[in-house]
């Protein structure tokens, strides 16, 4: 190992180091504001190292927990419809994309490939949707719009199948007789189980972490999900309070509320799903995105 | 359409229709299972394009799209005649200019350093902690930001700017700081994704060439300049693409969620995206908003063809299309 190597390599790993605490520390911060006791925070402010430890925030949050359930189960419904919807529509349409012989293929495509080039705006694509189709304030509001279906995650799909599945399968399954959808199922899926759930990963990613279409399509509180309601007390602490309760009683409640610390508990019920399954999903993300990246 | 008639084609050799016709009917399974798939795109993207006539209509719900009466460039007219238009425009290009130069260089040099790391174990765990920021929503990168800035209790303003002995900022009513709030804030969360892409496309080169540079005694440095980046410049130059033809795009949470919607810093936060959807919503003026969408859209759509044409220009192979 030559001197430069030996000074060199620590350096990176300085930098790595430097590079993790700065991806890290927000997320420590909010967490510990979160167990601070609201007078260490008008006290000191924010800070990784609270004067006192409460946990007054998250009792009040599970005391009150009827908005925040509601708005996880929402999310959790919209997520697990969502993802398989969009991996089944994506997974149909990208084999086909995929066969050499399929008739009318590059048509097929390049109807795909123009909804990446051009749009109608915003404005006219909203208007469908809650004139033409009434999607307003419905679950499918969260589900349909944008989200179901990416021609992107096509187009990966479709490369993998192209690359990866062997035409003689194919031809193996028409001698024996098998249909084309049999053939689809039996043969082609099994053996495209790391780009499904590829797939499945990045929906289901969009899916949880989407709050544009529940900003655009929902104003009734009980459809909310989380990531909204996260928005929405973000600018207004007691929009938590927002609900059937005299106005009496939520007087009160603002009253005790620990109004600091309750919004960075809430982004902590809110995210730590997310932090928790990362560790477990991270290898499978990061291939996908390498998949991704090196187009075949 | 007598050529077509039944009894005629039973004479004649199949015509190419008929052909045709059988192929639709080979594949007829193929072609039923891109159905759902299709009439998605066709209800989520062809139909709004249908609907960018509203851009020339003054939109009355009475009268539906059609009966609307026309406005002809009227829409068009009032937009580029307010302030707004230039604002939002340059600020839609200008931090994008920014973000893709940013986060190129950042990614690049991250990419190019954790290559060098001969522990995978270590490696792989730096990946994953710089790939995190990626995979949260904007709503909490606006939660964590606010932690930072919150004027009261924030970090930078009790921790920081009380250290050195200066007023507290009140951060969400400052315009001129937002610049470079939001710089760092899209490099926070964007830098590891970018990164991660580079590094596959390191990974993928040859080791022999590094080993015959190694032999003709070459330095980490020439080997840096010399093999890798000119190797993984198709990768550079197609990611760099993308980003340039989306450049009349903005991250909408960015500009958002992360300022909070605040009033004040509008001159700095506001891009095409936020200001269709405040037209739209805030003002329900619908003609407005669909003119400055079709502005977006269809120079969009030139920049994504300009783009691809000058690649094709360099390397044929690297062209999108």
């Amino acid at each position: 190992m030559t001197i430069a190597t030996r000074i060199r390599t620590p350096l990176i790993h300085v930098f790595f180091i430097l590079f993790a605490i700065a991806s890290l520390f927000p997320f420590l911060l909010v967490f510990m504001v979160s167990v601070s006791d609201e007078s260490s925070i008008i006290n000191n402010g924010y800070t990784i190292f609270p004067s006192k430890i409460s946990f007054a925030a998250y009792e009040f949050l599970f005391n009150d927990f009827a908005q925040i359930a509601r708005a996880y189960g929402v999310t959790i419904l919209v997520t697990f419809f969502g993802t398989i919807g969009s991996v089944l529509i994506t997974a149909l349409f990208a084999y086909p994309l995929s066969r050499r012989d399929l008739p009318l293929r590059r048509t097929f495509s390049f109807i795909l490939f123009f909804t990446m080039l051009f749009s109608g705006g915003m404005v006219p694509w909203y208007i469908t949707y809650v004139t033409m189709f009434g999607l307003k304030n419905t679950l499918l509001s969260m589900i349909i719009p944008s989200l179901l279906l990416s021609a992107f995650n096509v187009l990966l799909m479709r490369s993998f199948f192209a690359n990866t599945i062997p035409e003689s399968i194919v031809e193996s399954g028409t001698i024996d007789g098998a249909g084309e959808f049999t053939i689809f199922l039996k043969l082609v899926v099994p053996l495209s189980a790391p780009i499904m759930a590829t797939i499945a990963l990045f929906n289901l990613l969009a899916y949880w972490n989407d709050w544009y279409n529940c900003m655009l399509f929902i104003d009734k509180a009980n459809l909310m999900n989380i990531q909204y309601l996260m928005t929405k007390t973000l600018n207004n602490v007691q929009f938590l309070l927002m609900k059937a309760d005299t106005s009496s009683q939520v007087g009160d409640l603002v009253a005790k509320m620990p109004t600091e610390t309750v919004r960075m508990a809430l982004a902590i019920v809110g995210v730590s799903p997310l932090l928790l399954a990362y560790p477990f999903f991270q290898k499978f993300y990061i291939s996908g995105i390498t998949s991704g990246a090196v187009k075949g | 359409m007598a050529a077509l008639a039944p009894a005629d084609s039973v004479i004649r050799p199949p015509s190419r229709l008929r052909t045709f016709g059988k192929q639709i009917k080979k594949f007829r399974i193929l072609l039923l299972m891109m159905i759902p798939g299709l009439a998605y795109l066709f209800v989520n993207n062809y139909i709004p394009m249908y609907g960018v006539i509203l851009a020339f209509k003054n939109l009355n719900y009475v009268d539906g799209i059609w009966g609307s009466p026309w406005a002809g460039m009227d829409n068009f007219k009032f937009l580029f005649n307010s302030p707004d238009a230039y604002l939002i425009t340059r600020n839609t290009v200008l931090y994008n200019v920014v973000f893709i130069i940013v986060n190129l260089i950042l990614a690049l040099s991250t990419a190019l350093l954790i290559n060098e790391i001969r522990d995978k174990v270590v490696a792989r765990f730096y990946q994953s902690t710089f790939l995190l920021p990626h995979i949260i929503s904007m709503v909490v990168v606006a939660y964590l930001v606010y932690s930072f800035l919150n004027t009261e209790s924030g970090l930078v303003n009790r921790q920081l700017v009380n250290l050195f002995g200066s007023e507290a900022i009140s951060w969400y009513n400052e315009a001129r700081y937002w610049p470079y709030i939001l710089v760092i804030v899209h490099a926070w969360k964007g830098v590891g994704f970018l990164a991660i892409i580079y590094f596959a496309a390191i990974i993928g080169i040859d080791k022999e060439y590094y080993e015959a540079a190694t032999i003709d005694g070459a330095s980490k440095w020439k080997q840096m300049t010399r093999i890798t980046i000119p190797l993984i410049a198709p990768v550079i130059i197609v990611m760099t693409l993308l980003s340039i033809s989306s450049i009349m795009r903005s991250d909408f949470g960015l500009f958002y969620q992360v300022p909070m919607n605040s009033g004040p810093l509008m001159p700095t936060t506001n891009t095409i995206d936020t200001y269709v959807y405040r037209a739209m919503t805030k003002l329900g003026d619908i003609g407005m908003s669909s003119a400055a969408g079709l502005y977006q859209s269809v120079v969009c759509f030139f920049l994504i063809l300009g783009a691809n044409f000058a690649v094709r220009k360099i390397s044929k192979n690297d062209a999108l299309f």
